[in-house]
């Protein structure tokens, strides 16, 4: 595949049709709705095409360290394929959903938005460049969640953009000491800069706030107060993409890029890295056995998922900082990104049935449901299929990350990490059987005899998302597909900081 | 000295932030924060009796006149980031202002303890 694309179409495409889409009016509502669904579907098409490649790109034909560059490397074009797929998925969706809310040009509006501020985050080169992209996924989401305007929603969306806006602001005074110590933007120098001069106070400082903004954005546990109130609240293809795809791009990947591509590991970031993880699984699949309404449980289970992503990254890292085997951080770090992949796919798809089943009846608390299998048979069978994944049963895609994250856990002498994430999956395991049984089994109640099955796009999107979960498995199988997508994002981490020498050469 | 009363400025909206019920106060502390590192980035590109970083033909008359335009000058690229940090901070304190608007139309309260029915 030798199509070049240029990098900044990726932020352009959405954006553009993001400020067309207004322009339709009401009476355009199908037109505007073919744009935005336009937009994601020639996005996903570009992700796939710039897979393998590598290149940076200056904006304006401003030179670095002068002006802004775009970065596109192994790790940005998977996490660009992952936003795609979900995007598209999710847009797909909307098209027949979002009918039941009014001002839906807004919606898709601000999905749009949201979609370009990944893309920004994920290709940008330069450390305030990536603050503001950040920010224009955040704003769009805080006004997402409360897209309802009910009680819950304005609520949830309050308490979310409290904490997203500390979360920024700390982010910000990171890059302001960030400058003020090395007087540089650019990623790639800021790396060059710490390398020749060594951490002091202020940097180390900076580290700490970055690794609060970014965990309070990926909702580790400790900062994961927002999370189960603010993506059951948004309308279902939003939650999908909040879960999906919104905290692993602002927080689990800017957090390893600041990680290990700027700051470089050590052990002890490492060993915060694996603690953060570990309580994330442990806590967010506890919390979320407990829950009985829907939407909640499957929020509370993205905890515990974000968890696994986060332990196998700094189970890598920490791997690397000590100096062990190469080839058992690589796995560790390969089963962190590919369970990343595999979780935007199944817990979007989720989220898709649970909106589905909430449009079919009319509630999300698992008491008020039952028997609904019949009624639903294509939800019935998606939702089965993504929790299988989430559970990890062979050959469904969530078992290949977890075996991995084993393996790599047993290979590096961590036994009592392996033990907890076989232990997490029983309990993952719990939940989505009492998912199963609430909704799907059992009998089914008085008001619920007239339920009907969505239809058009919202099966498109669900059947789409099954797919995927099913065959995720072969891009861990098939070598060449190993080689091109998921390979290059893990030799970014483990090559650490050689990142900037690869971006300030390759100019 | 002027860099921790800055980042005293900055501990105090934290601790509005976190610790204030009423919304209204919340937000006030976000904004205080989101000042206080506004004024740290302006902070760390200025110089005392430093002059503004506009180059003009006095400047590039000789070598030396423009190497003390340079030694004097103050540091433009903050004020730039504080530029866009600034419109940031506007769009995020208005669409907060218009949740704490909306909210109030719902519950009759700004108080964070009576709002609450989302829970566990």
């Amino acid at each position: 595949m030798s199509v070049i694309v240029p990098l900044p179409v990726f932020v352009a495409i959405p954006l553009v049709a993001a400020f067309l889409i207004p322009l339709f009016g009401k009476k355009g509502k199908a037109m505007a709705t073919v744009l935005a669904n336009l937009a994601t579907v020639s996005l996903l098409v570009l992700a796939i095409f710039s897979i393998g490649q590598s290149r940076t790109y200056e904006v304006g034909k401003w030179s670095i360290p002068l002006g802004i560059n775009l970065v596109l490397d192994g790790l940005s074009s998977l996490l660009l394929l992952a936003i795609s797929v979900v995007s598209t998925a999710a847009m797909l969706f909307s098209a027949r959903y979002m009918e039941q809310y009014t001002a839906k040009a807004k919606y898709l509006s601000l999905f749009l938005l949201m979609v370009t501020g990944m893309n920004g985050v994920v290709l940008s080169g330069d450390i305030f460049n990536l603050f503001v992209f950040l920010e224009i996924a955040s704003l769009a989401s805080y006004a997402l969640v409360g897209f309802g305007c009910e009680h819950e929603e304005l609520e949830a969306s309050f308490k979310y953009m409290v904490l997203g806006s500390i979360a920024s602001i700390f982010i910000l005074f990171g890059v302001a000491l960030v400058y003020g110590n090395t007087g540089m933007l650019n990623m790639a120098y800021i790396s060059k800069a710490i390398q020749s001069s060594g951490l002091n106070a202020g940097l180390m400082f900076a580290l700490a706030l970055f690794i609060v903004g970014f965990g309070l954005k990926a909702a580790l546990v400790p900062f994961h107060a927002w999370l189960p109130d603010a993506h059951p609240s948004a309308p279902a293809p939003i939650s999908a993409m909040l879960s999906g795809i919104l905290i692993k791009t602002l927080g689990i990947y800017a957090l390893c890029r600041v990680i290990f591509n700027i700051f470089g590991i050590s052990v002890s970031i490492g060993w915060l890295l694996v603690v953060l993880g570990i309580l994330s699984m442990v806590a967010g699949a506890f919390l979320a056995i407990g829950q009985w309404d829907l939407k909640r449980l499957m929020a509370y289970s993205s905890i515990s998922q974000i968890g696994y992503v986060i332990l196998g990254i700094g189970l890598g890292g920490l791997i690397i900082a000590r100096g062990g085997n190469l080839a058992w951080a690589s796995l560790a770090i390969l089963g962190g990104l590919f369970h990343l992949v595999n979780h935007a796919v199944y817990k979007s798809l989720l989220f898709l049935t649970s909106g589905s089943v909430q449009m079919a009846t009319g509630t999300r608390q698992l008491r008020e449901m039952g028997g609904l299998a019949e009624k639903l048979p294509v939800t019935r069978a998606t939702c089965t299929i993504a929790s299988a994944s989430i559970v990890g049963i062979p050959p469904f895609s969530g078992f290949w990350s977890k075996l991995i994250l084993v393996v790599a856990a047993v290979q590096a002498h961590f036994y009592w990490v392996a033990a907890i994430i076989v232990f997490v999956s029983l309990c993952t395991l719990i939940m989505y059987l009492k998912v199963q049984r609430y909704v799907f089994l059992g009998e089914l109640p008085e008001n619920l005899q007239q339920v009907k099955e969505s239809k058009g796009t919202m099966l498109v999107a669900m059947i789409f998302l099954a797919c995927l979960c099913v065959l995720m498995g072969l891009l861990l199988l098939v070598p060449g597909l190993k080689q091109s997508i998921l390979d290059p994002a893990v030799k970014v981490l483990t090559d650490g900081l050689l990142y900037s020498a690869n971006v300030i050469g390759t100019q | 000295m002027p860099y921790a009363l800055c980042f005293l400025l900055f501990m105090i909206g934290l601790y509005c932030a976190v610790v204030k019920k009423n919304m209204v106060k919340i937000v006030i502390g976000i904004m205080v924060m989101e000042y206080a590192v506004n004024l740290f980035l302006i902070m760390l590109g200025y110089r005392t009796g430093g002059e503004a970083p506009i180059i003009d033909k006095g400047h590039l008359e000789s070598a030396d006149t423009f190497a003390k335009f340079v030694s004097s000058s103050v540091d433009p690229l903050p004020q730039a980031l504080v530029l866009t940090a600034i419109v940031i901070s506007l769009g995020s304190l208005a669409l907060m202002i218009s949740i704490c608007i909306r909210t109030y139309e719902k519950y009759g309260t700004f108080d964070i303890t009576e709002i609450r029915r989302l829970r566990g």
